[in-house]
């Protein structure tokens, strides 16, 4: 039987080309692999290869033309015994004649308003539903404890409830941990599951990984999430992406955590604030605390979670100490933000290490007589917008603050999500406090300045209040 | 500890006289013959529009995953990167799956939103199908990790090539396998050329099996285009694996007689570079020429096997083109493990 061969689409963009050159004139016997002709494109001249054995029965398009386009017939494959003559030309397959293949046609067809569709409904949310229920109920017995205290015991209680999770990283063991937060885990647990790693943070970030495809529940700790950086390929590449690009087959149930943002005088590359690169990435949900109890909390909740979490702690934090419930088994969902003081004039969002001088400058605002809600987001992905969106309908001005840098902030998210969401509720542009455009400097004085501040948001909210 | 492959005379010889049964010596050029013409059909496809975007294929490298897939157990695991269609044929994924993957349609392994770079089967034990060159080592350290922590006796083949062999993060994945023990055969495709990059100008140190001699891992050079020689080195890494020694590197000499991917100008080896392996090295030639010499098969029982695969294929390819595009919900499915609706930013 006689078959067409048609002009192929040599890379992801062609489509068109010219038939540079036959390799094979009519008449010649042809088998599978062998290069029939050179098709030129606009990138490269390349070797088109013959997919059946057969003879070159007719020749359609003469070596030379220019712009063939993809799918056109260029020449006709016989079997022994056929006769060339045989052939019609006129037998121009449909898609030839059409500019696209038709396959991707109707693909572009379907996909332009129903995803429309979609991503408005993700949008949309008119009615802000926060969780408000308390963390833990009235009366709750509670301890004072650091967070650093915090987030050993929440990972001890986890090793314990659960034999497939375990921690790696540098100095997790022997040394008890660069910041001591694994203090004790390597007696308790042992070296099988307390593993101290060589300074390869790509190597383990991706055996870590691997790790979680394989079964287990991997805690993957860097010294710092600066170091993260030589890893970051594992992180969204591997175990980010993974359940989507399997159909859902398998993912990475993990956690990756450390100390994030700046801590005191270690200069550029140790200083910078991950939480909105994270948070850009879906598959990932990304975790930010500020008091012991989210981070003892949060840090059970990320063991348990079926899919990759970034737990990003703060140096400055590690030694604070906070009230947390004396409790068995105390967990904090992801995506619930907390109020951590209520007001009526102005919104004062904030995560992590922010929630410092957004509490501090509350508390001097109130002093003037301006009355601040802060929340504390806690959770950066998911994001609890209708705690958001509810508190500015209520204070009609918002103020975001965090320590990151502030091109693509977690508060210029956050901005551009209140005016599409409740444009009509704000009485003053939102500011966003962050730190400032620049790497981080070394000199006291540069970096105080590099960083925000109490003195920053109140200033920010006394522009949003016209004050 | 690292031992040269035998010459290839001695190769030659031990073709001549193989210690392997009649079902397994038709079971190689079967699945062989499966993976050559599945890939003829893809490059066709392709260039009918039906295939988008990158498409890399196994052709001539056909015998590497054949014959360590005779030396694995039930159980062991398999991870590669994106010239990956050959492995998850070989260790039995079902061909239809993998073709609709390719075409991007619902009944594809990853319902279409992988393709042919990203495909992951959890019942055959496949981990993907890793876009990003040599990713796949420490994720495969990883999985062999899992496995040791578990205590299951299984074994990982981590696949890779040439190219991936220069990345620094095989080598940070060497010191952490052999310093661990870990049960990982890596298996590095050397297929002599990373994209366009011969071995000789990428490198002065070509011997790749023998890099692991810095971190204490064994390793071995085998010839790829010999199946049987493939298996007897995979079932000795595997059994060096098994005992609990740790890694074991398989540095497998092989071929590909197509581009890198289907875009590639094909300028840096000559025509006659490629005519010459498949004329003299061809691996599916060569267990064809052992079945009819050693008269286990006729050329009419062969013509049987080249029907029933073209069958095979055929269908795969039918299929990929029946299935329908993936249901546009599954744009906003399978990003997280839990309840999609609530986690999506």
């Amino acid at each position: 039987m006689a078959t067409e061969i048609l002009m192929p689409a040599l890379s992801p963009t062609m489509e068109e080309g010219t038939l540079a050159k036959w390799l094979k004139k009519e008449g010649d016997t042809v088998s599978a692999g062998d290069i029939i002709a050179e098709i030129e494109t606009d990138k490269a001249t390349m070797e088109f290869e013959a997919v059946d054995e057969g003879i070159l029965g007719k020749i359609l398009i003469a070596e030379g033309t220019q712009g063939v386009k993809v799918n056109t017939p260029i020449a006709v494959m016989i079997e022994e015994g056929e006769s060339a003559d045989d052939i019609g030309t006129s037998s121009a397959a449909p898609a030839a004649s059409s500019d696209e293949p038709p396959a991707q046609k109707g693909k572009g067809e379907n996909s332009k308003d129903e995803v429309g569709e979609t991503t408005s409904a993700v949008a949309n949310v008119k009615t802000p539903q926060p969780d408000r229920s308390p963390d833990w109920p009235e009366g709750t017995k509670m301890k004072t404890m650091t967070v650093r205290e915090a987030l050993r015991e929440a990972m001890d209680e986890e090793m314990a409830r659960d034999d497939t999770v375990f921690l790696m990283g540098e100095e997790v063991g022997e040394y008890q941990g660069a910041y001591k937060i694994s203090q004790g885990l390597l007696d308790k647990y042992g070296p099988k599951r307390v593993v101290d790693t060589p300074i390869s943070e790509i190597g383990f970030a991706g055996i870590g990984t691997g790790a979680a495809f394989g079964g287990l529940r991997p805690i993957v700790e860097f010294m710092t999430f600066n170091f993260a950086m030589q890893a970051i390929d594992h992180i969204i590449n591997s175990a980010a992406k993974t359940l989507y690009m399997s159909g859902g087959q398998m993912g990475a149930p993990m956690v990756f955590r450390g100390p994030n943002g700046a801590a005191a005088r270690v200069g550029a590359q140790h200083s910078q604030d991950y939480a909105a690169w994270y948070s850009a990435i879906p598959g990932l949900k990304v975790v930010m605390p500020y008091s012991a109890a989210d981070a003892k909390g949060l840090m059970k909740t990320a063991i348990r979670d079926p899919n990759p979490v970034i737990f990003l702690e703060n140096e400055v934090l590690y030694g604070r100490s906070f009230e947390v419930p004396d409790v068995e088994d105390f967990t904090i969902p992801f995506g619930k933000a907390r109020i951590a003081r209520q007001g009526k004039d102005v919104t004062i969002v904030s995560f992590g290490i922010g929630m410092s001088h957004a509490l501090e400058a509350a508390d001097k605002l109130a002093e003037e007589g301006i009355d601040a809600e802060v929340i504390d987001l806690r959770t950066l992905r998911p994001l609890d917008y209708d705690s958001i969106i509810e508190s500015v309908q209520k204070t009609n001005r918002l103020v975001t603050v965090e320590e990151g840098f502030p091109v693509g902030s977690i508060g210029n998210h956050i901005s551009a999500y209140v005016m599409e969401n409740a444009f009509d509720y704000l009485d003053a542009p939102v500011i966003n406090c962050t730190g400032k455009d620049v790497p981080m400097p070394y000199a006291a004085n540069l970096e105080k300045h590099a960083l925000t501040s109490a003195a920053e948001v109140i200033e920010a909210v006394k522009k949003v209040t016209y004050k | 500890m690292a031992r040269k492959p035998a010459a290839s005379k001695d190769a030659a010889e031990k073709r001549a006289a193989p210690n392997v049964s009649k079902d397994e010596l038709l079971k190689f050029y079967r699945d062989m013959l499966l993976i050559r013409r599945f890939e003829e059909k893809a490059g066709q496809l392709y260039g009918m529009g039906l295939i988008g975007g990158f498409c890399h294929l196994y052709i001539g490298q056909e015998a590497v995953v054949v014959g360590l897939e005779a030396a694995a157990e039930e159980g062991d695991k398999r991870i590669t990167s994106y010239r990956d269609h050959g492995h998850m044929l070989a260790c039995g994924m079902d061909p239809g799956g993998v073709m609709a993957e390719l075409t991007g349609r619902e009944g594809g392994y990853s319902k279409g939103k992988g393709g042919s770079m990203h495909m992951f089967s959890k019942e055959k034990h496949f981990y993907g199908g890793h876009g990003i060159v040599a990713a796949q080592v420490p994720l495969g350290a990883g999985l062999a990790f899992a496995d040791k922590y578990l205590e299951n006796g299984r074994v990982t083949f981590t696949y890779f090539g040439d190219g991936a062999a220069n990345q620094g993060q095989v080598y940070e994945t060497y010191n952490m396998a052999e310093l661990w023990d870990l049960p990982v055969v890596f298996v590095i495709e050397n297929n002599q050329y990373a994209m366009g990059m011969s071995v000789k100008r990428s490198t002065k140190s070509t011997t790749f099996f023998g890099r692991g001699e810095a971190f204490g891992i064994p390793g071995e050079q085998v010839d790829g285009m010999d199946v049987l020689a493939v298996k007897a080195a995979g079932e000795k890494a595997v059994a060096h694996c098994r005992a609990g020694k740790g890694p074991y590197i398989l540095e497998v000499m092989t071929y590909r007689y197509r581009g890198h991917s289907m875009s590639d100008p094909a300028k840096y080896r000559t025509r006659e570079e490629v005519q010459k392996m498949r004329d003299e090295r061809d691996a599916i030639e060569s267990v064809r020429e052992l079945l009819l010499q050693g008269k286990h098969a006729s050329e009419d029982d062969l013509k049987a096997i080249d029907k029933e695969i073209k069958e095979i294929v055929n269908q795969a390819a039918e299929f990929s083109k029946e299935s329908p595009e993936p249901s546009l919900d599954e744009l906003w499915t399978d990003i997280y493990a839990d309840d999609p609706a609530t986690q999506n930013a």
